[in-house]
This record gives C-alpha cells, structure tokens and sequence, in this order.
C-alpha cells in the first residue's frame, strides 16, 4: 500500500540535499506548488492532489472522477460511457484508458495505484516525487 | 483458534466443494425489529450457501449490514457482508473488518459503493477515502499480515474471506476484464457478478476473463435477478447505470401485462431460462440471485432453475449431516484448507 514514485536517478542528490534540509525542502515546496498545480489545472483540469499520477493514465487527472476512485472505472458508467454522477460528463477513467494506449506508461495504468495521502493535498507533486515529502516523518 | 461453529466458513468450504455454489441476497430492513432480518433470512436459508446484506444499496439508508448479518450468523447462515467505501474512512473501514470478524461475519464483498446522487439524501458528504481494490487489499493485509495498515499489531487477526463484484455490462468492455485481474492481484478470493440480462455480452467477458486465467484463480458467481414487472425493467434498463435490460426482455414483461400473477410468472420464466443459457458459458463457479425485496421468488427460481446448493440446504444440510456425526464428541475441526491454497487450482 506504500506509495512509490518513479523518479529518474540524476534527481536523486537533489532528493539528498532537500531531505537533509526540511526547511528548505518545506519553502521549496510552497513557493512551487502554485505555479506547478496552476499549469497543471490549465492542461490537465488537475486535482492538486499532489501525488500525481498523470503519466500513468495517459494525463488525464483521475481526481476529477466523483468517487475519486485510483483503481476504477467503477460499476457506475452509463452505456454512452458517461459517469452516473454528472452525466454531462464522460467518465475520467474511459478517458485515461483510451489515452494510456498512447503513452508509453500503459504498463503503470494496469498496476493498482496507492490511495490519496490527504496531507499531500496542495503540495508540488513534483517535489513530493524528489524529496520524498516533507513532513511525512519517515525521512 | 477457529471456533467450532459449522457456520463460520461455510461459503468457503462450499467454494472448494467443487460444486456449483448458490448464493443469494436479501434486503436490509427499514425497521427496528429484528425478526424482519429472520423472516427474510428463513424464505432463502434452504436454497443457498451463504446470503448477502448490501450496505445501503442506491445510496439510500437501511440498517446496518453487520448488524443484519450478525443476526444471520446467530440463525446458523454464513453472510456475505457488503462493505462500501462511500460512508467510511480507510480508519472506519478496518474497524468495521475487524468488529465483522468479531461477530463470526468473515464473508466481505468489497465495494466501491453506489453514489448517494441517486438515493434519497444526494446532499450528503462523499467520503470515498479508498476504493473497492485497496479496501480488498485492506482486508487481506489484516488476514495475512495480522497487522492494520499503520503496521500496529492485530492480536489474534481476523480470518477474512475477501470477495469483489464484477461488472461486464459497462464501458469499457476491453478493460472490465482487466481490472478484475487487479482485483484479484489485489486480494479477492471470490467474485460475485452484476445482473446478467444480456448473457451474449457476459459470454463475451467471461471469454476475455478466461484468456486472462482468473477464472482459474478465484470462482465466479454470475448475477442473476427475477423482473417484477415491466416498470422494474424500464427502470433498471434506464435509471441503473451499469445494468443492461435488452428490449427484448422489457417486452416479453410488457405482454405479461400487469396481472400480479402473470407477470410474475413471465419474471420467473425469464430468470430460468438465463440461468439455462449461463450453464453452458464456461468458467461459471455458481450463481448469485438477488431478488431485489422479492425473497419468496428466492424458493420458486430454485426449484424451476434446479439449483442446489452445494453444501446441501443450510438447515438440513445432508453432506454435514453426515460428517457431522462420528465427530460429534470432538471439536469440530475446520475442514477448510489453510487460507493461503489459491482455489480451484
């Protein structure tokens, strides 16, 4: 159930540095969160959760699904592949599958995702992903 | 450890039989009496192996599952408890496995649960914290590890028996397979199906689902359900997402007419002939009814569709009978392998 980022090697002595220096890491964090999670609400219509799983599932931000399922699509699609909640909407994992096809990270879209770590919420994703994230306890 | 009650893993038991499994659900009450949960329990207790309790089915407010399946566990059934992710935390919802297996309730069906948007309070809070694949995994980790997710010790820990719905009938039907494979990697040992109407498309998934090897992996219930009438059918066609009526069927109801008797009859009539048309799909381990508030059609279906329960009737139950009586004088030890054998394989 843990969470686990995937995070190319070269970023690694960054991940060091910060996690040496919480406060930083922690500043670091709430200077970037806006100008990350805002880019990303354009493109993506994202959640800010701050775990993000966009590569995985074709960028298309699950977190607009009203269930907030991370392992759906959930038994609720209507026949025209919109969602029971808001059926003006298609449901945001018919979305994900069809667009994972195209991503190379398919193979992450079929892995079953870690729930949501609500003290995340807001943070930089990016960041969590490097540092590990601050005040989790465990670094 | 386990206590010595013929009830406790019964459903499981009757799994690893090998037989075709029966089991059916009946409706949690609106009431506070507790021999509502009785009378329903006695309509279906002779038909089936095990009986299931929804939580709050529609997103609407009836008594609490555990409770309802306590009781059942009391009156000698083993229940399959329905535990929704809609209402609880991840916090609530290793509480309640853990009270579960403390009232001899072990059978989790774990859901994601239906939004409240269609019930009676759609203004209610949403909680979905996790969803159905990490609750199974939630549910699996106190068995196996003995341990809550934070990793605290569990002492003695539960001996639950996982399970998880499938759903064929909804887009996307290419990945629907797919992730009752996840399912099952994350934990499930049974699966209980959506209602099958449209038996070309369930023919079709379990096709996918047999190329994949679950149905290899973990036993298969297919869904059935009897109509009531004509307005049921239009309804579930057109308000229940995920379930598919054909037009077909919705008309044979519409030519019943609305003769209490008739139609009724026409209902049955259709239930047994799915349940002929099921039989010859392969992969099918038994099958689940749910007679939606109509627990009396529970006995007729079952003598028309010549369905039997693998353990024999749950009161009356031959096959125990028998093992039952030269072990008399000893603790009864369970007869189940050890938790860990994967099923049918």
């Amino acid at each position: 159930m843990e969470t686990k980022e995937h995070v190319p090697a070269m970023l690694e002595p960054i991940g060091q540095v910060l996690r040496r220096h919480p406060k930083v890491n922690l500043q670091l964090n709430r200077a970037l969160a806006p100008f990350e999670n805002s880019a990303k609400v354009l493109l993506f219509s994202c959640n800010m959760c701050g775990q993000c799983l966009l590569h995985e599932n074709g960028y298309t931000c699950l977190m607009n699904c009203p269930k907030q399922v991370r392992n759906g699509p959930c038994g609720g699609v209507r026949m025209n592949g919109h969602c029971e909640v808001k059926p003006e909407m298609e449901c945001i994992w018919l979305k994900a599958e069809r667009r994972s096809r195209r991503f190379p990270g398919r193979y992450l879209f079929l892995r079953i995702h870690a729930p949501l770590d609500w003290r995340r919420k807001g943070s930089s994703a990016i960041l969590n992903a490097v540092a590990g994230w601050p005040g989790n306890g465990k670094e | 450890m386990m206590p010595a009650d013929p009830t406790r893993g019964r459903f499981e038991r009757a799994l690893r039989s090998g037989r075709p499994v029966v089991t059916c659900e009946i409706g949690s009450p609106d009431g506070a009496d507790p021999a509502d949960v009785r009378k329903r329990a006695k309509l279906v207790r002779d038909y089936v192996d095990a009986v299931n309790v929804p939580d709050n089915t529609g997103g609407v407010v009836h008594a609490a599952p555990l409770a309802a399946c306590a009781i059942l566990v009391q009156e000698g059934i083993d229940p399959i408890l329905h535990m929704t992710c809609r209402d609880r935390n991840r916090m609530a919802l290793q509480s309640d496995l853990l009270g579960a297996a403390l009232l001899g309730i072990r059978n989790i069906l774990c859901l994601t649960g239906d939004h409240m948007i269609h019930g009676d309070q759609p203004e209610t809070k949403p909680v979905y914290d996790i969803d159905s694949v990490i609750l199974l995994e939630v549910a699996n980790h106190l068995t196996r590890e003995g341990k809550y997710v934070s990793g605290r010790e569990i002492d003695p820990p539960p001996d639950l028996f996982p399970g998880c719905a499938a759903e064929p009938f909804a887009p996307p039907y290419a990945y629907r397979p797919l992730r009752l494979k996840k399912k099952v990697e994350a934990g499930a040992r049974f699966v209980q199906t959506q209602i099958v109407f449209n038996v070309e498309r369930f023919a079709e998934y379990m096709g996918r689902v047999h190329d994949l090897g679950v149905d290899k992996q973990v036993p298969i219930l297919a869904g059935v359900a009897p109509i009531r009438s004509v307005k049921a059918a239009t309804f579930m066609r057109d308000e229940v997402p995920g379930m598919e009526v054909p037009d077909a069927l919705v008309r044979r109801m519409a030519q019943a007419g609305d003769d209490k008797k008739k139609r009724e009859a026409e209902g049955i009539a259709i239930c047994v002939e799915i349940f002929e048309d099921l039989r010859k799909i392969p992969g099918i381990a038994g099958f689940h009814i749910m007679p939606i508030n109509w627990e009396s059609a529970v006995a007729k279906i079952s003598r028309e569709a010549h369905l039997q329960p693998a353990l024999g009737s749950a009161k009356t139950s031959p096959d125990e009978g028998k093992a039952a009586v030269p072990q008399e004088p000893q603790p009864q030890a369970p007869s189940a392998p050890p938790a860990s054998v994967p099923l049918n394989s």
